[in-house]
């Protein structure tokens, strides 16, 4: 690896005749990182992959692939880097074994070192049983662990990953997470979009919030949240007759009170863990019975509010993101 | 923390060896879905049963060894024909399925894609020329020419299957659906299969049908066969120049379609699969 820099977007531009879908983005993604590409549908995260993964040529700007650029070396590109694109893209007449081979001999990679590697990879996405099997019978997690099994044939230093887990049912996903996080411990470079905050909070070591084809936001996910504004705490008293009572102490404490009285809940923006225990403190003399107190931090959620103007998972473009 | 990744040695293998992968793919297809391969042997064998037995009786032909024999050679023209058929159908699937995504992202030729796309195709329409001749022997039908005629006879069917394949690749790159495929090729590939010689004699045609049907560049083909083969006379001297020298002609028109078609259809296929 020539420089420790695995991933580079510079000012990538896509047009698809009138519409722009993807306007200037730009950023890096240090080696051994996972960088999460988060926006909502429709917001270019398909096609900045595509411009990256040289499927679709960029209007204007350049990426690079560690250090291959994706105009000038294509073939570079290609060869340092896997992609298990939005639909999984393996051949469902094929085996899980076939489809392996026909990638691994693709690369050319020789029949010992494909047998070998195919087993090690059905083993890790635990396929190793239905390695003979034809794909059409396998289910939508096992589909998507056999197409990044394929894109792993070649053990690629940098790896695309378009929505892996979108369709998954939670417990593949937390498995398919899993695997991810031992291939970044292996030192390759992840790059995975994403309409699932958290799933961007999980892996990602710094998040790029796309909208409408522009960078909106950029930073670790600590970092994301913090910029959407103070924690708060938020009390819960188990009888309503003290909400008075409670409301009193926390203005003392904090000053500003907000009071829920159906959830009997009381939320006091805080500066973090500091406010939290001198407003423990604060009940610990009283007789006022609590049920809950807790630090709440802003949700990757709310940032997305915040930046977008619309809820994530929303969906607010009903736009597929289909190219052209 | 995981040991880093042993990175293995990838190797440039040539665009032939990733061409023969692609096609060893294709295959396993067709032994997964051995229906795959109705189109080259049951239809052209159910076309040979329905023309010789139903119509065959009242289709008049000056072959000397009867309408059966000079049937054949039709039936395969239509046969090879069809190869545009299976390349767009293929093709289609392929692109629609995010498949030819997946190996442009690949270190391999850029034309490996359609290069295995097409050798796989062209096998498949070879099945269905085995097929046919071993039908033929069945009906009647026999080779009465010499061996080098004949072989140029089977020769001239590939050479057609080859222009096909640009046909196919154009379509294919230019259809959003296997169903759009389909639609577009019956349409057109029924009505230029028919008006031809492919199952009657032209010379019973209307005038002016008859010099659209012995100019379709399938007549040549067919006329090319049957006389390499020994299954008919030359064409009559009223005939259009394409019957008259219908070798030349086939070669003639199959290398004028690709170089029509073979630009456009690598424009469209780039166009397909830039954006």
């Amino acid at each position: 690896m020539p420089t420790d820099v695995a991933i580079e977007a510079v000012d990538l531009v896509k047009r698809f005749g009138d519409t722009v879908a993807v306007d200037g983005v730009s950023f890096t993604v240090p080696q051994g990182t996972v960088l999460g590409l988060l926006g909502p549908n429709g917001a270019g995260k398909t096609t900045t992959v595509r411009m990256m993964t040289t499927l679709t040529r960029p209007t204007s700007g350049t990426a690079r692939v560690a250090g291959h650029d994706v105009l000038t070396d294509p073939a570079g590109v290609r060869r340092s880097m896997g992609l298990t694109g939005q639909a999984a893209t393996v051949d469902e007449l094929l085996t899980g074994r076939e489809n392996l081979r026909l990638v691994g001999s693709l690369y050319g990679l020789s029949s010992a070192y494909i047998r070998q590697a195919s087993d090690d990879l059905l083993e890790r996405f635990s396929l190793s049983d239905a390695g003979h099997r034809v794909v059409k019978e396998y289910s939508g997690g096992m589909r998507r662990r056999l197409d990044l099994a394929v894109s792993l044939i070649a053990t690629p230093p940098v790896l695309f990953l378009d929505e892996p887990t979108t369709g998954l049912d939670p417990r593949s996903r937390v498995e398919l997470w899993d695997v991810l996080r031992e291939l970044v411990s292996g030192g390759t470079t992840l790059l995975l979009t994403t309409q699932y905050l958290e799933e961007a909070d999980q892996l990602a070591d710094r998040i790029v919030v796309i909208d409408r084809g522009i960078v909106i936001a950029e930073g670790t996910p600590l970092q994301l949240k913090d910029s959407s504004g103070a924690a708060a705490v938020v009390v819960t008293v188990s009888h309503a007759d003290d909400l008075g009572r409670a409301e009193e102490i926390l203005r003392d404490v904090v000053g500003e009170v907000h009071v829920e009285p159906n959830a009997r809940q009381l939320t006091s923006p805080a500066d973090g863990l500091r406010d939290m225990t001198r407003i423990a403190a604060a009940f610990e003399g009283t007789d006022i019975e609590l049920d809950d107190l807790g630090l709440k931090r802003p949700s990757l959620d709310d940032v997305f509010l915040r930046l977008t103007g619309h809820r994530a998972d929303l969906a607010a473009e009903p736009t597929e993101e289909v190219p052209s | 923390m995981t040991p880093p990744l042993a990175r293995p040695e990838t190797r440039d293998v040539g665009l032939l060896r990733q061409s023969l992968a692609i096609v060893r793919r294709n295959l396993i297809h067709i032994k997964r879905m051995p229906e795959m391969l109705m189109d080259v042997t049951i239809q052209p064998v159910m076309f040979v049963l329905m023309f010789a037995y139903v119509f065959g009786g009242s289709i008049a032909v000056a072959a000397p060894d009867g309408y059966r024999e000079w049937l054949l050679p039709g039936i395969m023209g239509q046969t090879i024909a069809f190869a545009a058929f299976i390349v767009a159908v293929g093709l289609t699937a392929d692109l629609d399925k995010g498949i030819v995504d997946r190996m442009r992202s690949l270190p391999i030729h850029p034309a490996a894609v359609l290069v295995g796309r097409s050798l796989s195709s062209l096998l498949h329409s070879s099945i269905g020329i085995v097929v046919m001749s071993l039908t033929g022997l069945v009906v009647g039908w026999r080779i009465r020419g010499g061996v080098l005629d004949a072989l140029t006879a089977y020769g001239l069917l590939l050479l057609w299957g080859f222009a096909m394949i640009w046909v196919g690749i154009w379509v294919g790159s230019a259809m959003r659906s296997v169903e759009a495929v389909n639609g577009v090729m019956f349409t057109t590939m029924f009505p230029i299969t028919f008006v031809a010689n492919t199952f009657a004699p032209t010379d019973a045609m209307p005038h002016w049908l008859r010099v659209i049907a012995e100019w379709n560049p399938i007549s040549s083909l067919v006329q090319a066969v049957r006389e390499l083969w020994g299954n008919t006379p030359p064409a009559p001297d009223d005939a259009a120049f394409p019957l008259q020298h219908p070798v030349l002609m086939t070669v003639v028109w199959t290398l004028s379609i690709t170089a029509v078609v073979a630009p456009l259809a690598l424009r469209t296929f780039q166009n397909r699969t830039r954006d």
